[in-house]
């Protein structure tokens, strides 16, 4: 260090280091959230230029008001059998993380990631979305696969990684691929779908395709350089492209101000490249829904890249690895001031006479039921580590087109191995 | 940066007139891009400069022109989002070329290479591949300082999945580019800058040759190929085996020639796949074995190319396998020369293999 005399009088400088307001113990109050009015908030024309969104970055745009009634411009007015259609989605994600969650807990497999709170994000934007729009999703947005209904059965093989997963066992639980569903294949690796997304919009458009791309990604992994990368290809080539930042106010135990939160919104990240932003009540799904709509007609129209920015909260831990109440108050779940989506579409479609309790707790059983089942049916092709895996030899297909010498002499070493260890059993089975 | 490779004409570079066409290894790249983006709608060109200016390096000289904008442009500076957005647009169906404009800068795409590019056939089961040849000038010998000098190649070696390439022939470079480009595999395509105009000798002190004296620097007009995963034999010899790639493998010409030691010279031109029937024969065949490459010498490639020597040629080798590379220092800019793997490295390696 530098021995500085003493007796000066410039301020010692100070280093500023985030912290949450609320830690285990202390009582959560989110009193300090501008929540704003649901309604109140302008829906420009969608070939606005971008700088029209500014206030929306810093706004929070929400349909759903406390009356349960759908208010203003960005209202998506949809039928009755739309958003039953929605809620059916909401019901079976939830079941189907219930179940799974447990299934980790039942040493069925080693790992799962809820979306509980964070339902909205994922079903009704994919419901926003043209079904072959190409999404590069995270990890948490399980509500697009169950929204574009690709088969359940097919994501809890993958979760057991047993002999029917179509990934052969490679990829750690949750991290889906599905060429068919335009679902690309999903990276442990944080962010690093965000450009990916954007060279798959910008080669759509090269191709002079319809087909438009929508990415999600943490708030914290925005702090990664391909997020940065990704705004600034987007923005350079007009690339038809939606990136959806959530903003689930958590990654692992570090809070938003961790990726910058303190400072600015993420929306407003948008600005600084030019890309048009809307800061959205990922709570509201009529919301979520307008506005991941909004941004596709826009891209669909050549008028450019969105950054959505969804604020929500991730009601429970970050995957079965983590235990939230060693870093957040208990109430935050409780206290989170925009509800939980279920519940408000819920009590939206009672409200319109369309829905009620009865037969949402139908629903809701008819879900956690077909979940069992087809749960008990993929457990007929085995489960993490009891055998009933991909034949050894899938180890080292795939790596290139073509097997190449020296990994096909390392499979005969695997094989070798197999023969000795376990005497007259077919070794690459 | 040596004169030779300071090239701001504005034109495309124009071939050699005559009956035979004779190219230097920017002009047979050009081609070779300039073909697949003809034959292939898919083929798409993106890097720094490599749009209206043709690449710092001049070698997509004239192709934004020729096949339009959205087939050849420029990009942000960002290797990241370069290699990022490739990968979503090899997946889409797209078969793009990337430049990164040094390989010393590939660094910050590396992320979106190794954990993305190459492992995507593998953990999708084959649902998205990532064909893409990442271009890239690498190697030293140009004065181009530690962040223009670099030879990264080991790095990607290492990683399953992709494919590494290295010409050191006009030729070569045309055949094998064209190669990579069809192949359904990422490859990286690492293109010796300090051979670009000509084929350095070592001898640095010494005119440099230019290619239109090379037999290599003839280049058939249109398409042609060489397949990845084959050697070239530089010269048959009986004495030692030379295992080299890239310049070195001119150096090790002039100094066998220089020497007037018999050598069997084999270019690897593909380190994955690697041509290992060819390296078992030559060296069964001589029982002497010399590696060279300008990369550092720790857990450079040489160690897996002696490792694979020791390991099948063991009772066949009649004197310890000899590493020839550059130091495990960063590459110094005034130094240059002295960190140079030249003449009198390779000499002395050759002497200590001959010796009984
Ligand atoms: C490049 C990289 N760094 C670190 C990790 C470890 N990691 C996994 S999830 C996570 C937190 C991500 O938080 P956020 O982006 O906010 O998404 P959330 O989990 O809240 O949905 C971290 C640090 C990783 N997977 N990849």
């Amino acid at each position: 260090m530098v021995d500085r005399p003493a007796g000066s009088n410039k301020p010692h400088l100070e280093l500023h280091v985030p912290e949450p307001k609320f830690r285990p113990g202390d009582q959560a109050d989110f009193s300090h959230i501008d929540i704003g009015e649901a309604g109140a908030q302008p829906r420009p024309d969608e070939a606005c230029d971008a700088k029209e969104t500014l206030p929306l970055c810093y706004d929070l745009i929400r349909v759903l008001g406390e009356d349960n009634k759908a208010h203003g411009a960005w209202d998506p007015k949809l039928d009755p059998e739309t958003l039953r259609q929605m809620l059916q989605h909401f019901a079976t994600v939830r079941a189907f993380d219930e179940r799974m969650f447990r299934g980790q807990r039942q040493g069925k497999t080693s790992f799962y990631m809820k979306c509980t709170g964070e339902e909205a994000t994922s079903v009704s934007a994919a419901m926003a979305l043209a079904s072959d729009d190409m999404v590069f999703p995270s990890y948490r947005q399980q509500g697009v696969l169950i929204a574009r209904g690709y088969p359940m059965i097919e994501m809890i093989n993958q979760i057991y990684s047993n002999k029917a997963d179509k990934l052969k066992g490679r990829q750690l639980p949750i991290m889906y691929s599905s060429r068919e569903h335009s679902f690309f294949s999903i990276s442990g690796n944080l962010a690093t779908q965000t450009p990916q997304a954007v060279g798959w919009a910008m080669a759509s458009a090269i191709k002079n395709d319809s087909r438009i791309a929508a990415t999600w990604v943490g708030e914290g992994s925005t702090a990664e350089g391909d997020f940065h990368s990704a705004c600034t290809f987007a923005t350079v080539y007009n690339a038809p492209v939606i990136i959806n930042v959530i903003n689930n106010q958590w990654a692992i135990s570090s809070f938003s101000g961790f990726a910058g939160a303190e400072r600015t919104t993420f929306a407003a990240r948008a600005l600084g490249y030019g890309l048009a932003g809307l800061r959205v009540d990922g709570n509201d799904p009529l919301a979520v829904y307008a506005a991941e709509r909004w941004a596709a007609n826009r891209a669909r129209a050549n008028q450019g890249p969105t950054l959505i920015e969804f604020f929500t909260y991730r009601a429970e831990g970050h995957s079965t690895s983590d235990d939230p109440s060693g870093y957040r108050s208990a109430q935050e779940r409780e206290e989170w001031p925009l509800g939980d989506p279920i519940n408000r579409l819920k009590n939206h479609l009672i409200e319109l006479g369309e829905w009620d309790e009865d037969r949402q707790a139908a629903m809701d059983k008819e879900a956690a039921e077909k979940v069992k089942a087809t749960t008990k049916e993929a457990e007929k092709n085995g489960i993490l580590g009891h055998g009933l895996h991909h034949p050894f030899r899938t180890m080292f297909q795939d790596v290139y087109e073509e097997l190449p010498w020296h990994l096909e002499e390392q499979a005969a070493q695997a094989k070798r191995e197999r023969e000795i260890k376990w005497p007259g059993e077919e070794p690459w089975s | 940066m040596s004169d030779a490779l300071k090239t701001h004409a504005r034109e495309k570079p124009v071939a050699e007139q005559g009956t035979e066409r004779r190219l230097n290894m920017i002009e047979a790249i050009n081609d070779a891009l300039d073909i697949m983006l003809e034959r292939d709608p898919d083929v798409i060109i993106m890097g720094e400069d490599v749009g209206y200016f043709g690449g710092v390096f001049r070698c997509t000289a004239g192709l934004q022109e020729k096949h339009g904008k959205t087939r050849v442009f420029d990009t942000p500076i960002s290797e990241c989002g370069i290699i990022g957005v490739a990968v979503g647009m090899g997946a889409y169906g797209l078969r793009p070329v990337p430049e990164i404009q040094f390989a010393d800068y590939i660094y910050p795409g590396l992320d979106q290479l190794i954990s993305e590019a190459a492992r995507l056939r593998y953990r999708s089961a084959c649902d998205y591949i990532a064909p893409m040849t990442v271009r890239s000038p690498f190697g030293g010998g140009i004065f181009g300082g530690q962040t223009h000098s670099q030879s990264p190649e080991a790095i990607f070696t290492h990683v399953s999945g992709l494919k590494t390439v290295i010409p050191s022939t006009p030729y070569d470079a045309k055949g094998l580019l064209i190669s990579c480009i069809e192949d359904n595999d990422p490859v990286i395509f690492f293109e010796p800058k300090r051979i670009y105009n000509g084929p350095f000798s070592g001898f640095y002190d010494k005119p440099v040759e230019p290619w239109k004296k090379h037999k290599d620097s003839v280049v058939p007009e249109g398409h042609y190929t060489i397949p990845l995963g084959k050697a070239r034999h530089v010269t048959e010899g009986e004495e030692l085996t030379v295992l080299a790639y890239g310049t070195m493998v001119h150096v090790a010409e002039a100094v066998c020639r220089e020497k007037g030691v018999e050598a069997d010279i084999l270019d690897l031109r593909t380190m994955v796949p690697l041509d290992i029937e060819a390296i078992e024969a030559s060296v069964k065949k001589t029982g002497r074995c010399m590696i060279v490459h300008e990369a550092t010498r720790t857990s450079g490639f040489g160690a897996e190319l002696s490792a694979l020597v020791q390991e099948r040629c063991f009772y066949h080798l009649e004197a310890p396998i000899e590493r020839v590379t550059g130091f495990d220092t960063p590459y110094p800019h005034s130094l240059e020369w002295a960190y140079f793997p030249g003449p009198v490295r390779l000499g002395e390696a050759i002497d200590r293999l001959l010796k009984d």
